[in-house]
């Protein structure tokens, strides 16, 4: 089983990246673009099959080390 | 004064921080981060700076999950020094040792220069040394020094007197400027600033050595 984790900076945390993106995005024309947010993707290969169980060491995983809880939210996808 | 310093794979400040401490008069151990015990009777713990792990994931959050770390936590639970700096100070926001992150610098650039700090608080083993609103010069060296805190703990960083260090000018936009936080206990310090690189005559001023010598003094007495 796959798994696709997904981290992104909580609302309200400033994302200079982001910012930088933007403001590259609006030099080369692309107007309108109000905000950008940048996050990360991961992907794991379970040797789980059960579905209810990896979501819950994944879970985990992204508690202990993939985020930062203090500043990013994350969101696991099962595949 | 029996003094252990971490070394990761990417840590490139471990000897000069080594070197500040034995010239204040310390024994250093170095200790690898795939050792799980501190060697015995290590007083003080020096999370050195660099790039521990490459960054990867993101800046010191590899390294805080390594095994020496899970004594480096178990030392400071104990009411044991433990001073991070730098990629140091990251890793142990990591940890949880202390409150905060340190994000991107604002303005999205390295920045390697020397910069004035304030001392904000003299009641610490670290900045005893100093007087309370003493202006140092000490460099900085890093992408992500962008220090951030929920207001909670910001309240209550300020309510318990726990900010060490500020900037005299905010080079990475830190909240409140804040180069430097102590725990509750005020025995674990993290900077992004490098003391052990302004240790000596040699590196243009020797400011960053009262904060050793300090450290050393009171353990020695302690």
């Amino acid at each position: 089983m796959k798994a696709r984790v997904h981290v992104m900076l909580k609302n309200g945390v400033l994302d200079p990246q982001g910012e930088a993106v933007r403001h590259a995005l609006g030099s080369l024309g692309f107007d309108g673009v109000e905000k950008v947010r940048q996050g990360k993707v991961i992907e794991l290969d379970l040797a789980e099959t059960d579905e209810a169980s990896a979501r819950e060491t994944v879970n985990e995983m992204c508690e202990k080390l993939l985020a930062n809880t203090v500043i990013e939210s994350y969101s696991v996808e099962l595949v | 004064m029996h003094a252990a310093v971490i070394v990761f794979p990417g840590s490139n400040c471990d000897r000069d921080l080594a070197v500040a401490l034995e010239k204040a008069g310390a024994k250093v151990s170095m200790v690898w981060h795939k050792d799980t015990d501190m060697p015995a009777g290590v007083d003080f713990i020096g999370v050195p700076g660099g790039f521990s792990f490459g960054d990867y994931l993101r800046c010191g959050a590899i390294a805080a999950n390594s095994p020496i770390c899970r004594s480096v936590i178990a030392h400071a639970n104990k009411g044991g020094y433990v001073f991070g700096v730098c990629n140091g100070f990251q890793i142990l926001t990591e940890t949880g040792l202390l409150p905060g992150v340190l994000l991107r610098n604002a303005g999205l650039k390295y920045i390697c220069k020397p910069v004035g700090l304030t001392v904000e608080t003299a009641d610490s083993v670290y900045t005893g040394g100093y007087a309370k609103g003493q202006v140092i010069t000490v460099p900085i060296a890093h992408h992500d020094g962008n220090y951030n805190v929920d207001a909670e703990n910001l309240a209550r960083l300020k309510g318990e007197d726990r900010i060490a260090f500020t900037y005299t000018d905010n080079p990475n936009g830190s909240v409140d400027n804040i180069a430097g936080v102590l725990s509750e206990n005020r025995r674990v310090l993290g900077m992004m600033p490098h003391p052990e690189r302004m240790a000596e005559a040699l590196h243009g001023n020797a400011e960053g050595a009262t904060l050793f010598a300090h450290v050393v003094n009171q353990l020695v007495h302690a």
